[in-house]
């Protein structure tokens, strides 16, 4: 096999991980750190993305020249707008439902029905798509042969920046703390004086501003529908069950692990029998370490 | 909880009288309606047992579903197009009949193979799963991971599968045509006597000391461990008779509807026959049967009269049962009667 082979190879797989990544890192919090399953995650994506597109259409009506730059305002407000949406959906639904996990798992099954009628009655069953910046659209050539298209150079900085900045914010500052404190004792943080409720509040906007952020990187490089969030709500899972709850570098890990597998077994294989051999494979590999890859060894 | 039980055999004949109402007061057309969602119904009743008595949620049932609609449908089309091969194996190019499909050649084969297969197959990975005391929400993901393989392996495997299209054109049950409106009405016949046998059967097991068992799992499994149960046996047969009802529906499927695709595997249609059951009650058997029936001919409704609001309609029902009626409908029926 040829170097540039290998080296596109490589980069695909790196390029696939950082979308698996984006999409589940949200959930890893929701559902990793706080246990609340949001099958309407995929809907939150699927929010960003259509923000995404309402921000490039006002850009493109009210202010045109800046549309080069349209991006960095989508992203953070994608991200603002589905996490106030999130932050909301907590206040209102989910928190009705904490210590409840199956149901929970079907009424937000439920919510995310609605959302998607919702999504078709407001924007229309069929795709949208945003332009993508001249900036974005090409690629680079580092070496003769290699050509790395700059959408995705541009997602896997993304994801870089956002994985580091969420790391940070968890572990180096106070709230992060509270979190983190939250999550290993709810009645000693309460004792302590940590207001659970205000914090289950806030981590659920974070973990829905994170899908905002992966809804927004959709939309450079597919087209969004109302189902589109459907499509990767079990994908996601899968990488954050995979990884381990409570881990977010296990969800990290095996973003990578499944990103690498699929991208190397589609170069022998069709893509849809990639993908069944990697959920075999996934299935299996839970079966022998039912807490995930990378679980922390702890009692419970 | 007692009275629940207790109010079964009455269900039961409820249901009966319902089924035996409906085929002497709707059309062909509507019956069969009424037909196509009796075949989740058996769905349901298996979600009933494994839910509502085991506490396993399983979102995967769509999985056996499949599998007994497969096999069915298989035999059909291989009645249907005979002596040539199926015509979606001729368009992939498919030379030769794939070896899996052989046995479906004969027709008691293929009702052996709809028993046993999902059975055997649900009970030897639920049994290796609840063995290792995984359960709830990774048992549903799982589940759920599941059906998405199923999905996805038969929409890549066309030539073998018939892809995303599924299974379809057939109108002949050993030479005995399907679709008139005669022998709609005989198939419904089998087919609702076949329900209520099967509610009959998982109200016995209920009642039985091995329901009593099941309970006393699903509300402290390691207590009735520590007493001596091999409870991953229990949880894994109770799961295998899921499976095994959610075949024999499937089947019924292929049968009255004509067709039988990856759709009806997948992930939505396999977290919607959850519905089913929730609506009517997860602890009641007859109110399985009654929320499959309802729910689904509110769909057929819905999304003919009003398509727009189907899926808002089955988001609330989702969220009301949960939040406000977690015994559905035989709950609200039960409380009812107590209070009057």
């Amino acid at each position: 096999m040829s170097t540039e082979i290998v080296v596109m190879q490589v980069f695909n797989g790196v390029s696939l991980f950082t979308i698996l990544l984006l999409m589940s890192i949200g959930l890893a919090i929701v559902f990793g750190l706080m246990g609340v399953i949001n099958m309407a995650h995929g809907e939150l994506m699927a929010l960003g993305a259509y923000v995404t597109y309402l921000t490039a259409g006002a850009f493109s009506h009210y202010a045109p020249q800046w549309m080069d730059v349209y991006l960095f305002v989508a992203i953070p407000v994608a991200f603002v707008a589905t996490g106030a949406f999130g932050w909301l959906l907590e206040r209102g639904f989910v928190r009705h439902f904490y210590n409840r996990p199956l149901d929970t798992l079907l009424a937000t099954w439920g919510l995310s029905l609605i959302f998607q009628q919702t999504y078709r009655s407001v924007f229309g069953p069929q795709e949208v798509s945003v332009p993508l910046p001249a900036w974005l659209s090409g690629a680079w050539e580092p070496f003769v042969g290699i050509q790395l298209p700059l959408n995705r150079l541009f997602i896997i900085g993304l994801t870089a920046v956002v994985t580091v900045g969420v790391v940070l914010l968890l572990t180096r500052t106070r709230w992060g703390l509270r979190v983190r404190a939250v999550t290993q004792n709810r009645p000693m943080s309460a004792a302590v004086g940590i207001d659970t409720n205000r914090i289950d509040a806030m981590t659920f906007a974070l973990g829905a501003g994170l899908a905002g952020i992966a809804g927004c990187v959709f939309t450079m490089i597919g087209s969004t529908n109302p189902g589109t969030g459907q499509l990767y709500i079990v994908d996601a899972f899968i990488v954050v069950v995979f990884g381990g709850v409570q881990s977010l570098i296990g969800t990290a890990l095996s973003g990578l692990a499944i990103a690498q597998s699929q991208t190397t077994l589609e170069s022998v294989m069709s893509g849809s029998m990639a993908r069944v051999t990697i959920l075999v494979l996934v299935i299996v590999v839970l079966y022998f370490r039912p807490n995930g890859l990378f679980a922390r060894k702890a009692r419970s | 909880m007692k009275e629940l039980i207790r109010r079964g055999s009455g269900e039961i004949i409820f249901v009966a009288a319902l089924l035996a109402a409906l085929a002497l007061v709707l059309d062909p057309f509507r019956l069969s309606t009424v037909a196509k969602y009796m075949s989740f119904a058996f769905v349901a009743i298996g979600i009933v047992l494994m839910w509502g008595y085991g506490g396993v949620l399983s979102l995967g049932q769509g999985i056996f579903f499949g599998m007994g609609g497969y096999m069915m449908a298989m035999f059909l089309k291989l009645e249907a197009s005979a002596p040539e091969l199926p015509d979606f194996m001729m368009w992939s190019s498919v030379e030769t009949l794939p070896t899996w499909w052989q046995p479906f050649h004969h027709l008691g084969w293929t009702l052996l193979l709809i028993l046993v297969v999902p059975s055997v197959v649900a009970y030897l990975f639920s049994y290796a799963v609840f063995r290792k005391r995984v359960g709830g929400v990774y048992f549903a993901i799982v589940t759920l991971a599941l059906a998405l393989t199923l999905t996805v392996l038969i929409i890549g495997q066309q030539g073998d599968t018939g892809g995303a299209n599924g299974i379809t054109d057939f109108r002949t049950l050993l030479g005995w045509d399907i679709v008139g409106d005669q022998s709609k009405l005989v198939l419904y016949a089998v087919h609702a006597v076949l329900l209520v046998v099967a509610m009959a059967v998982c109200r016995a097991i209920l009642h039985s000391r091995f329901g009593k068992v099941l309970i006393a799992i699903r509300d402290r499994e390691d207590r009735v461990r520590f007493s001596g149960y091999n409870t991953a046996h229990i949880k894994a047969f109770v799961f295998a008779v899921s499976a095994l009802l959610s075949s024999i529906g499937g089947a019924f499927y292929a049968l009255q509807v004509g067709m039988i695709s990856p759709d009806t595997i997948g992930v939505v249609t396999s977290i919607e026959m959850v519905i089913y059951a929730a609506v009517g009650g997860r602890l009641s058997v007859g109110g399985a049967v009654i929320g499959a029936l309802l729910v689904g001919l509110m769909k057929s409704y819905l999304s003919e009269a009003f398509p727009e609001v189907w899926l808002y309609f089955l988001g609330a029902l989702f969220i009301l049962v949960v939040a406000f009626m977690p015994h559905g409908l035989a709950g609200v029926a039960s409380r009812l009667r107590v209070s009057r």
